[in-house]
């Protein structure tokens, strides 16, 4: 995102930059993105210390004497290292429309 | 006196200070102070994150936790990690688009009100200052073990390095300190990590059988439940880890030294990996202290279990490892201090002072100046709380430190980002409630009150059950925030917050 930049600087240009459409497309793309992931994370995570407080399930034996209590928190760790990487990749995109919003704004005026 | 480890620790003075002159020739205005210029590379401020994030409650805490209570320790390594998807997902980007200095500047994108901008500074200055208290304790039972310092003198020493680092180097030497032990700790733990999976054959199930003698737990020790047996309460810890993160001030201005939002998130990628693998780590820590040091050796040294780490460093390599190891706590504490204080004194002179009283038209001489006097006062003041609070517990300060976070801050940083209806007395409300309810809570709760002598402050039945607030103080200041914006006969500024919009999703700045 270098060009930051614009020949707008009234506030009604941000009302016509929020109207356009490609900075609908934006934010209901982020959206479609970012609150189902965010609901996963958080239910995932609390499913953790959910489980150990109120059940036992997470007691048994996995391998040896590894428990799932261990395997499920590890679990956390790959999940949070795999959203991360989701969320550079689908970045990639929203930056390719934010661009374009950027050059929009700038040409509508 | 220790003499290795007097000489590393020397050694951990001598370069921070030499970082500190250089970054000194280049502090010649507000945005060098405040933000070294936001000229930091991802991987730069991903490491400076990292070095930020993992204090002392992370390294020593952490692993004395794992090695005493088990599985229940290791709670914290997972929230500490996870909460970074909080940061990375809702809060990074749009933070860096609308903020400057501060994370008041943030919320002040959306409203004029000089109230919600001070109440802002005041939770940014309130929550660093209960949080740098933690690391001062720590630092000065550290040094008092190691060097064999009186505690005062010990606090005195951190404080005063603290001071000069933020006084001179402002955040181009808190930067480059932060990197730097990032480096050092991760290098430490590797090195314990390796012998320790050595020592257990190089196999996992092997470590988790030895574990089921190797502590008075006995098969306990594997499971969940030692530590935190209230089920709320276990929650509400989970809740101000997995949550805190995204208000700590600290953290929130270090996405001011990098150039744009695409920057600010390829570092919390680079710190959320750093910080992962650190957190896996603890797990050798944890466990190679509880087989090779014992339990009992770890409660003599401290009840707390925060010398497991550097005793485990002595167990596995002698005098010239622990002298490392208590060397890299030493830096690690340095660190995150010195970030505290710059924080701090940047809400004070960028908010209060320019802002506010100069209405913004402050010198850039005047405000590096008055930024310079705020971090002696921050510090001083710090000291101060830190010499009559050295019998606390240094997680429960901790922990709290990320419930007022949570309670406090983050209400308002997502409405504004996120709730079109959000107005200035909603805002205000989701920043008093939260700050008063987590402090209160904790006040009336099982740290401060208990039945037992000597186990808290004072003797008594605690109010509140559950030993941290979130539970109770986070959904508060999510509800002050939406019942003040409800009740409250502002109407919603629709314009601004169609500019705020467009600024938190582009980056765009119109006009300049």
């Amino acid at each position: 995102m270098g060009a930051k930049k614009t020949k707008v600087n009234s506030e009604s240009d941000y009302t016509s930059i929020v109207q356009s459409s490609s900075f609908q497309t934006l934010l209901s793309e982020k959206k479609k993105f970012i609150i189902p992931f965010t609901i996963f994370f958080f239910c995932f995570y609390f499913a953790l210390p959910i489980l150990t407080s109120y059940s036992t399930v997470l007691n048994h034996k996995f391998i040896g004497s590894i428990t799932w209590a261990w395997v499920f928190a590890f679990l956390q760790f790959v999940m949070t290292w795999v959203l991360c990487m989701i969320y550079s990749k689908k970045a990639a995109r929203f930056d390719e429309l934010a661009t374009k919003v950027i050059q929009e704004g700038g040409n509508s005026q | 006196m220790n003499t290795a480890a007097f000489t590393m620790f020397l050694c951990i003075v001598f370069v921070t200070l030499v970082i500190t002159y250089y970054a000194s020739k280049r502090t010649k205005n507000a945005n060098e102070f405040y933000t070294a210029g936001g000229g930091l590379t991802g991987w730069q401020n991903g490491l400076a994150i990292a070095g930020d994030y993992m204090s002392a409650a992370s390294f020593l805490g952490i692993a004395g936790a794992v090695a005493l209570t088990g599985f229940d320790g290791f709670f914290y390594s997972i929230g500490f990690l996870v909460a970074y998807l909080v940061v990375l997902y809702l809060v990074a980007e749009p933070l860096r688009n609308l903020g400057k200095y501060t994370f008041a500047d943030m919320i002040a994108a959306r409203f004029d009100a000089k109230k919600v901008r001070g109440f802002a500074a005041m939770n940014t200055v309130t929550i660093s200052i209960f949080y740098m208290i933690a690391q001062l304790v720590g630092a000065g039972a550290l040094i008092k073990l190691l060097l064999g310092l009186e505690y005062t003198t010990a606090v005195l020493i951190v404080g005063v390095l603290m001071t000069v680092y933020v006084i001179f180097g402002g955040m181009h030497a808190t930067s480059w300190v932060q990197i730097i032990k990032a480096i050092l700790l991760m290098g430490g733990t590797l090195v314990i990590s390796i012998i320790v999976f050595a020592k257990f054959n190089w196999s996992i199930t092997d470590m988790f059988a030895q574990m089921k003698t190797a502590t008075p737990l006995k098969e306990t020790f594997l499971n969940p439940g030692v530590k935190y047996k209230i089920g709320l309460d276990t929650i509400s810890l989970n809740m101000g880890l997995v949550l805190g993160t995204a208000g700590l001030p600290h953290i929130l201005v270090r996405f001011f030294t990098v150039k744009d939002a695409k920057t600010a998130r390829s570092s919390v990628v680079y710190a959320t990996w750093i910080i992962g693998i650190f957190y896996v780590m603890t797990i050798f820590l944890g466990f190679g202290a509880a087989a090779f040091v014992g339990n009992s050796a770890i409660v003599a040294a401290n009840p707390a279990g925060n010398m497991a780490a550097p005793l485990l460093a002595q167990a596995l390599g002698g005098n010239m490892l622990f002298a490392f190891i208590s060397a890299v706590a030493f830096a690690t504490i340095l660190a995150v201090v010195a970030g505290l204080v710059l924080t701090a004194a940047s809400a004070f002179a960028h908010d209060f002072y320019n802002v506010i009283l100069k209405k913004g038209k402050a010198t850039e001489k005047e405000q590096v100046g008055m930024a310079r006097w705020a971090a002696v006062g921050v510090s001083v003041i710090s000291i101060i709380l830190a010499l009559g609070a050295q019998t606390l517990n240094v997680a429960f300060l901790v922990s709290l430190a990320f419930a007022v976070a949570a309670s406090a801050n983050l209400p308002v940083i997502l409405y504004t980002i996120y709730w079109k209806r959000f107005n200035t007395t909603g805002a205000i409300w989701a920043m008093v409630v939260g700050l008063i309810s987590a402090i209160g809570l904790v006040i009336v709760g099982p740290n401060v009150f208990s039945p037992e002598v000597g186990k808290a402050i004072f003797v008594g039945e605690p109010w509140f059950p559950y030993s941290t607030p979130g539970i109770v103080s986070i959904p508060l200041g999510f509800i002050a925030g939406y019942l003040g914006t409800i009740f409250s006969s502002q109407k919603a500024d629709v314009k601004r917050y169609e500019e705020v919009l467009v600024k938190s999703n582009t980056g765009i700045k119109i006009g300049g």
